[in-house]
């Protein structure tokens, strides 16, 4: 039995991504993760589940940490996805919570680490002075499989005093 | 003198790019290659009776269907055996894709390739499979039953047997005082790194060479297995393996039947095929760990003094053996661990099943040996009333070298080559107040709650061979490039061999830079696992920097006219030792070591000041010389090096839900002198981490038709930062006398014991015998319920 398939429905949507306005022609089911790494080519932010759980894929939207595997990149539209690359994209210039994760050794491989980042970088606006149990309960909707999170812990409290010093300057 | 940067806490020189969005990751290297997906068996043991491919090929932009009739020559063919070892009796692998037969859920059948993964899946989901169901033969107990079978044509399910033997158990036994038998059970996990498996690979017609992007533990070997399987010149292929997300065992076994296949459609497309392994696929298809089911029989004196210890145990392999017997053999060779045995035997079967295939995991087999010794050394302490710490020092070795007289993996008899088992369990017992835990217990149970403690020892073989290689080029900008073979995935090599190669050259540690894992600079090496890459490259790179010093101080000599055993390299540059005022940069001598001059830039043009006249009589570059600062060295140990360490945890039970809280987590561990202490620690935590994960949330739950029922991260629970504890940590160093930097391996410290420690701490506040892990908090309630009925029972 041959049966042949339709195209498959696509839309054009509007993005600002990283503070970047981009019009995308994409299939309606594609997930904003795969249009972010594939169409965006920002390939820090990471898939390890596709199911909600891990956290790798965690971006902003309008300032809040969403998970972009759970999210059709349809449904972003009009709205503002901030990645890791939009947090700091400088290797040379680390943003703080970025220098935070260096300082603590708060990372292995670094593929869970994007996820973190955009998670504690919103989180540590809201929470501004986070006790250690506080610190560990905010990543703890992220999974890493290198670290233990014990050094992850350090760096979302140690960010948080850079973000206070950078403030104060 | 410049500051030595072995051992110091160098923050890492990978993080700046991974923490920016820079990290290049397999599935990063081509976002537009066209992708594989897989049809795979949804039953654990069939024979496939048809594939009707029909409805995937109508699919709008699929572009090639393939089933195992469409795999090239030895492609093929059965996949390799990597590790043949003499206890297997019975080898099997699978193919590629799978010929006539499915032996687990997950196993691949088809691979479809279209424009992208989501028209490949779509496509995948019209393939139709008739299959003639087989009973399955799913965990130790019904493999070892025999009454079903797993591969046709054998008449059990036994894939290996060994037994290995020091001194006489008999009399060792026979006279002992006393005797216990303990049956135990350890279940199966995974590795679950954080990023799957994954492969691209891309064929050049123009040249027809190959080259692969993997995420890979040993790029070596899988450019030599692939070359061998597409029936290449070993020439026109290469493997890169750029950052990898984690591995931990999982991304040893090589090739998956996915990078064969993959590879092989683009070679027959002429193009670039990626596949990446999505959760799912990685939960049914990739490999897992642990699973055996043990019986110990210990003989011992009043002073609980072991005399002889007989071990048996059953090794669950699942449906293939592509990676030989590491794990029951790993097994094998720790059980006797810290201590000095005078009689042991050990015998293992391990066995085919319908599951998943078992390949190493972090601690791979070693975590079980640790689970059979101090579950035992718990058992004599409570048998003979005394104090658990006590048993465990009254058996330890105290003398180094300690030969083991048993074959490890590395086909080597093993020896503990140093350490001080005693001072590690002082360090230990006030870490942890062992001596003053009976008074927090009474605290504690004063206020209604219930506590305990646990400690486990073990030793660990690291850093076997055979080699590990370095190749070492110094710039005319003064730039070290540093190579080695071995791949690395988060265990900050470009930190740490920078460290090496940045002391041995006497150079800025910022002008070190270091290449892991790229077949086309360094083609021989073996691989990143079982806490080798410190002390196999670590050493390797060692050797190959003093090699590169060696010739640029010759050089130097020549120049500044001395001798090069009065030179020394300080900040990069080459002076008369103690003397800056005759010296030149490193860069110039990088210059000098090439004759052919182009003078492109600011050191070529300083370096003329130092250039000699030529001799007349001689060629430019002198026989048995080469141009360039550059070298390459081996390091090729004896045998192992063995690594040990002490955990010790303290639990709360809750008395009403059984609900299992750690409070503490304490860690002693020698892993010889650090390179990067806080890298090392960083390598505990984790390990740690895994290890109560092991102990008490991950086990794969298959039923009894060989279906995995939690392959997903919402059911198969790996623990967040909510669950693990802080863990404190101390450190012992004794150099091992076995490489020139005295290193012994740590990768896999912090896993080994520390489902054997916890165990121990739940039996401590419980009272109740641990005999298997993991455990959670329904099934020691039930261990409570069936305790207090057999104590009921027996007033
Ligand atoms: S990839 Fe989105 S939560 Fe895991
Ligand atoms: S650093 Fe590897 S998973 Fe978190």
């Amino acid at each position: 039995m041959t049966e042949s398939l339709d195209t498959e429905p696509t839309s054009t949507i509007r993005l600002t991504v990283n503070g970047t306005l981009h019009v995308l022609e994409v299939p309606d089911r594609k997930l904003l993760s795969d249009v972010l790494r594939q169409d965006l080519e920002l390939t820090g932010t990471h898939v390890g589940c596709e199911h909600g759980v891990c956290g790798a894929c965690t971006v902003q939207l309008d300032g809040e940490p969403v998970r972009s595997c759970l999210m059709f990149a349809g449904s972003a539209q009009g709205h503002e996805v901030t990645t890791v690359e939009g947090i700091g994209d400088d290797p040379e210039h680390p943003a703080d919570v970025q220098q935070a994760f260096i300082d603590c050794h708060g990372l292995q491989c670094g593929f869970c680490t994007p996820g973190f980042i955009t998670t504690i970088d919103a989180y540590i606006d809201e929470n501004p002075h986070p006790s250690e149990e506080e610190a560990r309960e905010a990543v703890s909707g992220n999974l890493c499989r290198c670290t233990g999170y014990q050094n992850i812990v350090s760096a979302v409290q140690r960010a948080a005093e850079l973000r206070a010093e950078g403030a104060s300057q | 003198m410049t500051t030595r940067l072995f051992g110091q806490k160098i923050t890492r020189r990978e993080d700046p790019r991974l923490l920016t969005g820079h990290g290049r990751y397999v599935d990063d290297v081509s976002g537009s290659a066209i992708a594989a997906a897989f049809v795979r068996s949804p039953h654990a043991h069939a024979d496939i009776i048809d594939i009707d491919v029909s409805g995937a090929l109508d699919v709008d932009g699929v572009i090639a269907v393939w089933t195992h009739e469409d795999l090239p020559g030895e492609a093929a063919q059965r996949l390799p055996m990597l590790i043949p070892h003499p206890s297997i009796v019975a080898p099997h692998t699978g193919y590629a894709l799978a010929k006539d037969h499915v032996n687990f859920v997950g196993e691949p059948i088809v691979m479809v390739v279209a424009e992208n993964r989501y028209i490949a899946e779509d496509a995948a989901n019209r393939i139709e499979v008739d299959y003639r169901f087989c009973d399955p033969v799913v965990g130790v107990e019904a493999s070892r039953a025999g009454t079903r079978i797993v591969h046709e044509g054998m008449t059990d399910n036994v894939a290996a047997h060994l037994v290995q033997e020091v001194g006489d158990i008999d009399s060792g036994l026979g006279g002992a005082p006393h005797v216990l038998e303990l049956d135990l059970e350890f279940e199966r996990s995974a590795c679950m790194p954080m990023e799957g498996k994954g492969v691209v690979a891309r064929w050049d017609s123009g040249d027809g060479s190959l080259e692969v992007h993997s995420s890979t533990q040993t790029s070596t070997g899988l450019r030599a297995v692939l070359a061998a399987k597409l029936e290449l010149p070993l020439t026109k292929v290469e493997v890169i393996t750029p950052d990898v997300g984690g591995a931990f065992g999982v991304k040893i076994n090589h090739p998956w039947p996915e990078e064969l296949a993959v590879a092989c459609a683009a070679r027959a497309l002429e193009t670039t095929v990626k596949w990446t392994e999505d959760r799912r696929e990685h939960f049914i298809s990739s490999a897992h760990e642990r699973a055996q089911t043990q019986w110990v029989r210990v003989g011992f004196d009043d002073e609980g003094r072991i005399l002889g210890l007989d071990v048996k145990f059953w090794h669950d392999n699942g449906a293939y053996l592509p990676y030989g017997v590491i794990v029951p053999l790993n097994t094998s060779t720790h059980i006797m661990g810290p201590y000095a045995i005078p009689a042991f035997r050990v015998e293992y079967w391990s066995l085919y099943t319908n599951t998943v295939m078992v390949t190493p995991y972090r601690g791979a087999g070693r975590a079980h040996a640790v689970f059979m010794m101090e579950r035992t050394m718990d058992a004599i302490a409570a048998e003979l009333g005394l104090d658990r710490a006590e048993v465990r020092l009254r058996n330890f070795v105290r003398e180094f070298p300690h030969p083991m007289g048993l074959r490890m993996q590395d086909g080597a008899e093993g020896c503990i080559d140093s350490g001080d088992f005693v001072t590690s369990l002082d360090k230990l017992k006030s870490l942890v107040g062992w001596d003053e835990f009976e008074s927090y217990r009474e605290q504690a149970r004063s206020e209604g709650r219930q506590v305990g403690i646990g400690l486990a020892c073990y030793i660990e073989s690291t850093g076997a061979g055979p080699y590990e290689g370095g190749h070492i080029e110094i710039e005319s900008s003064g730039r070290v490039n540093v190579w080695t073979g071995l791949t690395s995935h988060g265990q900050a090599h470009a930190t740490v061999f920078a460290q090496i190669v940045a002391d041995e050259l006497g150079v800025p540690l910022d002008t070190v830079h270091v290449t892991t894992g790229d077949t086309r600079k360094l083609p021989y090496s073996v691989g990143t696992w079982g806490s080798r890459g410190a002390v196999m490259a670590g050493n390797a790179l060692h050797l190959t920097a003093k090699k590169v010093r060696e010739k640029a101080l010759r050089i130097a000599g020549e120049s500044l006219e001395a001798d090069p055993e009065d030179l020394e390299i300080v900040e990069g540059m080459v002076q008369v030792k103690g003397d800056a005022s005759a010296s030149m940069p490193l860069a110039a001598v990088s210059v000098l070591s090439n004759p052919l001059r182009y003078a492109f830039d600011e050191s070529a043009r300083a370096a003329t000041q130092f250039a000699k006249e030529s001799d007349e009589d001689e060629p430019s570059i002198r026989p048995g010389e080469q141009p360039g600062l550059e070298e390459q060295e081996f390091f090729s140990p004896l045998r192992s090096t063995v690594a040990n360490g002490i955990h010790a945890a303290i639990v709360e039970t809750d008395p009403e839900t059984a609900d299992i809280r750690i409070l503490r987590y304490c860690v002693v561990h020698d892993c010889g002198p650090m390179v990067n202490p806080l890298v090392v620690e960083g390598q505990v935590h984790g390990g740690v981490a895994q290890g109560v994960g092991g102990a008490l949330y991950e086990k794969m739950a298959y039923d009894t038709d060989g279906q995995l029922l939690n392959a997903s991260f919402m059911d198969f629970l790996m623990p967040f930062a909510s669950e693990i504890p802080h863990v404190e940590t101390d450190h012992l160093e004794t150099p091992s006398p076995l490489n020139p930097l005295g290193i012994k391996g740590a990768g896999e410290a912090g896993t080994i014991p520390a489902a054997t420690a916890i165990a121990s701490a739940i039996e401590d506040a419980e009272g109740i015998a641990i005999r298997s892990m993991p455990l959670d908090p329904s099934t020691l309630w039930h261990m409570r319920a069936d305790h207090a009925a057999d104590a009921a029972h027996s007033r």
